[in-house]
């Protein structure tokens, strides 16, 4: 398996450690039912089966966190991109 | 008499090199280029090898990687090999082989009774005798059938070779140097693109080595050789012989193993034997062959029994004629190829046997030739002495010979396409599954996709390679296809010959028969994946590569369905058996943890300490002060000197991350359960970190030293774990923070010096310009100093031991230096160094929570931390450790505990019960931590969990241990056993 790094490139998954589902929001704190939307900030998944964004870290290489699209059904990659906003805008 | 079944003239060895080899004891001659097999079947050893449940004699069915067979112990000692395919084992001088699943010899086993016993064997035998009782399992039933069923023997001591790991890059990978091979290599070659070529074998060629054809106006090996010769001279182009593709997987990622020293005794010097590569291709061809199907009829496994193929292999490409009177039994024109072959070898056939009742080709000579007519079985045990056969009148015949060809059409090599979830496809025109839907970036070239003819596969591989390139970008030329001689091809497969007699087996390896997989389907093991693990068919370590197809055309007989109903499983990596040692590379051993050795590593081995491991670092445990003195005295020893006099120790290992930026207070505060943002410049706190989930996952000091310039320290082995947190919370949660941070756990020697003392041994070092009295640097200060005239440092006043102390660091190539030079200055002192033992004990001591207390199912609370736990803002895991379970008082939480009698060794994991309780999960009121013997108290204490604990002080509870088999009664009492007021460390 191979992952593309916006950063590095194309390169082998040994490379990087896998997170979870990207695209979750952190809870505000001051929320009256934040211990609730905690509880499914940390727990709560959709596992999807097809088209997937998920976060990685390229863990041996840049060290940049990294959402990456792939099917789970097919394992295809589509893309991949900066979790940080910030980064990907210095990138460009 | 040596090698009576070789031929005097031809085939592909060198016979100006002889070689000598053993087989079960006995000393036999071959030649370079001959495979054990051949060799063997040179010298006329047919029987090679007893079955796996059966202990059927065998011989030898194939001339390749697919031998379900021929199986036997390569080497000896360390380098013993099991399970090694004779058909693949490049022959060597002194080559060392012995046959397996045998006792007490080969020719006599004792086992062969099973074969009398074989209606008790028969498919679903496993799950139908040994289900229960349930403890029988693992006492008697698992080593009876192991005993009785088992394969090779491993090698014994550990592997004396060494393995290694590569990774290949190209625009085209071919697999396979047949025909199909060779031409698309060849077409894609001469574009100029970056081609690998592999072939499993040692010489390219494929079934052009075995088969007498005519390409253009060259002999099959000569074009081979042309061929070759003009890849090897393209710069572009590499060619891996040895070389398996095992594995097809995603992303254009070929696995492939490289068997660099496995055709010589031993590897030379800095030489691996195997080699495992990661090859990335942008594209690939598959061009793996084909494998001729067996015939599936009575006693269809006696040695002697070969594929058609195979003896042609053995004739034309080794100058061995494997039997000298063959019966052909064949199905397809191709056994009329195989019977040219023999004669002009002077062998004889004995007769050719079609099953087609309608063939139209000819046979040679006058051999007689029966149409319509099938082997009904095999007679002879341990060499075929003839076949019974039953002509198309249905007149019976015994037909004296002492070989069997079988020709049966060909099943495409597709394996690889299933890699990835593909599935084949039967197709009726060429009677085979054909590749499905394959993996992407394949595409399937020659026999492979049941183009059999050597034209149209010489053509499609030509195609292929050249218009993959073109898609990469390339241009290929000059591309023709030449000219090949004539071939017959026509063939009308035969599954079974249903009226057999004996036994008919479908997978030699696992020794499934007709019956058996007859039996699954009344069973109602229908599907082919429940007949498969039924009966086992195709599940040894040759996945039933010259199986399976057999199988299931006779389980679709059976039930009534076509073979496109019936489908097939599918084949998984690897393709043929990859070792272990293979995939670990050089990652063994120190190769796979390598050790982390502190600055002051060298200075600690001249003072004789003794090391511990500490994750991939190695730390000293203690000094001992003469070669006889326990880890405890010694420890009792450095404990009692620093906390009278002073002592120093080496805490390099801890992680330091450097953090720079205006807003790391407010990040800190988030990820710290502590406010830090308030932290004045040239001050220290101690920080908590939880994960989002509420529990504790490091602790640690973290120093403002300017501005926006701080420094955080974490655990040893939390170290990785932390700095990957810090960035996802700042690459991910919260990027508009401007912050930056890295690493420098390595840049820093640092160490504690502690003790009433500590602070004369430092003055001793620090450049006078800088004030360090308990006035101007006190009790949790920090700053950039220098010392030893003007080498800077960073001086922290922090404490682990609950003495007064100091951590001091330096850039780590001072490191050495600076322990010597402390070591110096402490000697008016009474200085001690003291290792991981004391330094444990102290905090103990102390009630500090280190790696056993922060083991991640404790949150702050538990660890009675609550009140570093800021109540003013949100850290993560802040909302989720303050749930009401994890505030329930019922919670165990941290506390001391005392032993009533202090000589009582208490030990960490064991358990506590309430005096008179009976240990059961309801009646569990936590367990021990961390233990330690106490100089100061003199008596053994432990920290750990107890439920309400913090009631129940002065209280006493049992810790037991079921583990060691101790029980001691314990008082509850306050995690801080030593100066609780915290007087000393303040100085
Ligand atoms: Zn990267």
């Amino acid at each position: 398996m191979r992952i593309p790094c916006p950063f590095c490139g194309p390169r082998d998954s040994q490379e990087f450690s896998f997170l979870g589902q990207a695209g979750l929001k952190r809870p505000d704190p001051n929320a009256p039912d934040a211990q609730m939307q905690f509880h499914d900030y940390v727990h709560i998944r959709d596992n999807k089966a097809g088209v997937t964004q998920e976060l990685w870290l390229h863990a041996n290489g840049c060290r940049s966190w990294i959402v990456v699209t792939r099917n789970t059904l097919t394992h295809e990659i589509t893309g991949s991109e900066f979790a940080s906003p910030q980064v990907k805008e210095a990138a460009q | 008499m040596s090698q009576l079944h070789r031929l005097s003239s031809g085939g592909l060895i060198d016979r100006a090199k002889p070689l000598s080899f053993k087989f079960d004891g006995k000393t036999y001659q071959g030649f370079a280029g001959d495979t054990l097999a051949s060799a063997l079947l040179a010298n006329d050893v047919q029987l090679v090898a007893r079955s796996f449940k059966y202990h059927r004699p065998r011989g030898i069915l194939t001339a390749g990687s697919e031998e379900p067979n021929a199986l036997v112990e390569l080497r000896q000692g360390a380098r013993r090999e099991p399970n090694v395919r004779a058909t693949t084992a490049e022959l060597y001088d002194g080559l060392i082989a012995q046959s397996q699943n045998r006792w007490p010899s080969l020719y006599f086993d004792f086992g062969a009774v099973n074969s009398l016993l074989s209606p008790f064997f028969a498919a679903g035998f496993y799950y139908k005798t040994f289900m229960w009782p349930t403890a029988f399992w693992e006492k008697v039933y698992e080593p009876l059938i192991r005993r009785a069923a088992g394969l090779g023997k491993p090698p014994v001591g550990d592997d004396p070779d060494t393995y290694e790991k590569a990774f290949a890059h190209c625009d085209l990978l071919v697999i396979g140097a047949g025909p199909a091979g060779l031409a698309a290599a060849l077409a894609a070659g001469r574009s100029g693109a970056r081609v690998i070529l592999a072939d499993e074998g040692p010489m390219l060629g494929g079934r052009l080595l075995s088969d007498r054809r005519i390409i253009g106006n060259q002999s099959g090996p000569d074009w081979v050789k042309a061929t070759e010769a003009e890849l090897a001279s393209l710069p572009n182009v590499r060619i891996m012989p040895r070389t398996t593709i095992f594995g097809i997987y995603d992303h254009g990622v070929y696995g492939a193993l490289e068997r660099v020293n496995d055709h010589v005794a031993t590897p030379p010097a800095h030489e691996p034997r195997q080699r495992a590569y990661r090859i990335y291709a942008k594209r690939a061809v598959l061009a793996a062959g084909a494998i001729e199907r067996p015939h599936v009829f009575g006693n269809n496994d006696r040695p002697g029994v070969m594929l058609g193929l195979a003896m042609r292999s053995y004739i034309n490409r080794y100058a061995v004629v494997p039997t000298k009177r063959v019966a052909i039994f064949t199905s397809s024109d191709e056994g009329y190829a195989t019977a040219h072959d023999l004669i002009a070898a002077g062998a004889s056939v004995q007769a050719i046997i079609d099953t087609r009742a309608d063939a139209t080709i000819s046979a040679p000579n006058d051999i007689p030739h029966f149409k319509g007519a099938r082997i009904l079985r095999v007679l002879g045990n341990k060499q075929v002495q003839g076949v019974e056969i039953e002509l198309k009148d249905g007149a019976i015949r015994i037909l004296d010979c002492d070989g069997v060809a079988m020709s049966n059409g060909w099943n495409p090599a597709v394996h690889l396409t299933c890699h990835l979830g593909g599935r084949p496809v039967w197709d009726d025109k060429t009677n085979a599954f054909l590749p499905g839907n394959v993996p992407a970036g394949l595409s399937v070239a020659g026999a492979a996709q049941g183009h059999f003819g050597l034209k149209e596969t010489l053509a499609d591989g030509l195609r292929l390679g050249a218009s993959i390139v073109d898609e990469l970008g390339f241009k290929a030329s000059g591309i023709t296809t030449p000219d090949t001689d004539p071939e017959s091809l026509a063939h009308t497969p035969l599954w079974r010959v249903k009226t057999s007699k004996g036994k008919c087996f479908v997978d030699f390896q696992h020794d499934v028969t007709d019956t058996d997989i007859e039996l699954a389907n009344r069973e109602g093991f229908r599907s082919v994946e429940h007949m498969k693990r039924y009966t086992t068919l195709g599940m040894a370590t040759d996945q039933g590569k010259t199986a399976n197809i057999s199988g299931l055309a006779i389980l679709g007989e059976a039930s009534g369905r076509k073979m496109a109903e019936v489908g097939t499983t599918i084949f998984r990596p690897p393709y043929t058996p990859v070792a272990l040692g293979a995939l670990a590379g050089h990652h063994v051993h120190k190769g796979f943890r390598p050790t982390r050795l502190t600055p002051s590593h060298q200075w600690a081995e001249e003072q004789g300490a003794v090391f511990m491991e500490t994750g991939l670092w190695l730390r000293a445990q203690y000094f001992p002060k003469t070669k006889n003195e326990s880890w405890l005295d010694a420890m009792i020893r450095e404990v009692e000197i620093t906390r009278s006099k002073v002592g120093v120790c080496d805490v390099s290992t801890l992680g330091k991350i450097n953090l720079q930026g205006k807003d790391v207070g407010t990040f800190l505060d988030r990820v710290y359960t502590g406010t830090f943002s308030t932290l004045p410049v040239g001050k220290v706190r101690y920080g908590l970190m939880m994960r989002e989930d509420g529990f504790v996952q490091d602790d640690g000091t973290t120093s403002r030293l300017s501005d926006n310039h701080w420094l955080m320290t974490t655990t040893t082995a939390g170290a990785g774990k932390v700095m990957a947190h810090l960035e996802f919370c700042h690459q991910v949660l919260w990027p508009e923070l401007d912050i930056a941070f890295t690493s420098v756990t390595e840049q820093w020697a640092q160490y504690s010096i502690a003790g009433p003392h500590s602070r004369d041994v430092l003055i001793k070092l620090v450049d006078p310009q800088h004030g360090i009295s308990n006035e101007a640097f006190p009790y949790m200060a920090c700053g950039a100093i220098t010392i030893c005239n003007g080498i800077p440092a960073r001086l922290f006043r922090i404490s682990f031991s609950g003495e007064m102390a100091y951590e001091i660091g330096v850039s780590n190539r001072y490191g050495d230096a600076l322990i010597r030079a402390i070591m110096d200055a402490g000697k008016e002192f009474g200085i001690t160094p003291y290792g991981l033992e004391a330094l444990s004990t102290m905090r103990i001591e102390k009630g500090h929570v280190a790696g056993s207390e922060l083991n991640g199912q404790t949150t702050p609370r538990d660890l009675g931390l609550i009140k570093i736990v800021s109540q003013k803002k949100d850290c993560i895991g802040k909302h989720m450790s303050e749930r009401p379970a994890m505030l329930a008082p019922d919670r165990p939480i941290l506390v001391g505990l005392k032993p009533k009698n202090p000589k009582s060794k208490l030990t960490g994991g064991a358990h506590f019960l309430d005096k008179g309780a009976k240990p059961s999960l309801e009646n569990d009121l936590g367990h021990m931590m961390s233990v330690a013997y106490s100089p100061m108290l003199k008596s053994w204490i432990g920290l750990g969990i107890v439920k309400r604990g913090r009631e129940r002080i002065g209280e006493t509870i049992r810790a037991v241990d079921f583990v060691r088999g101790t029980e001691f009664e314990v008082e509850i009492c306050d995690p801080v056993f030593f100066d609780p007021e915290g007087v000393r460390i303040r100085g």
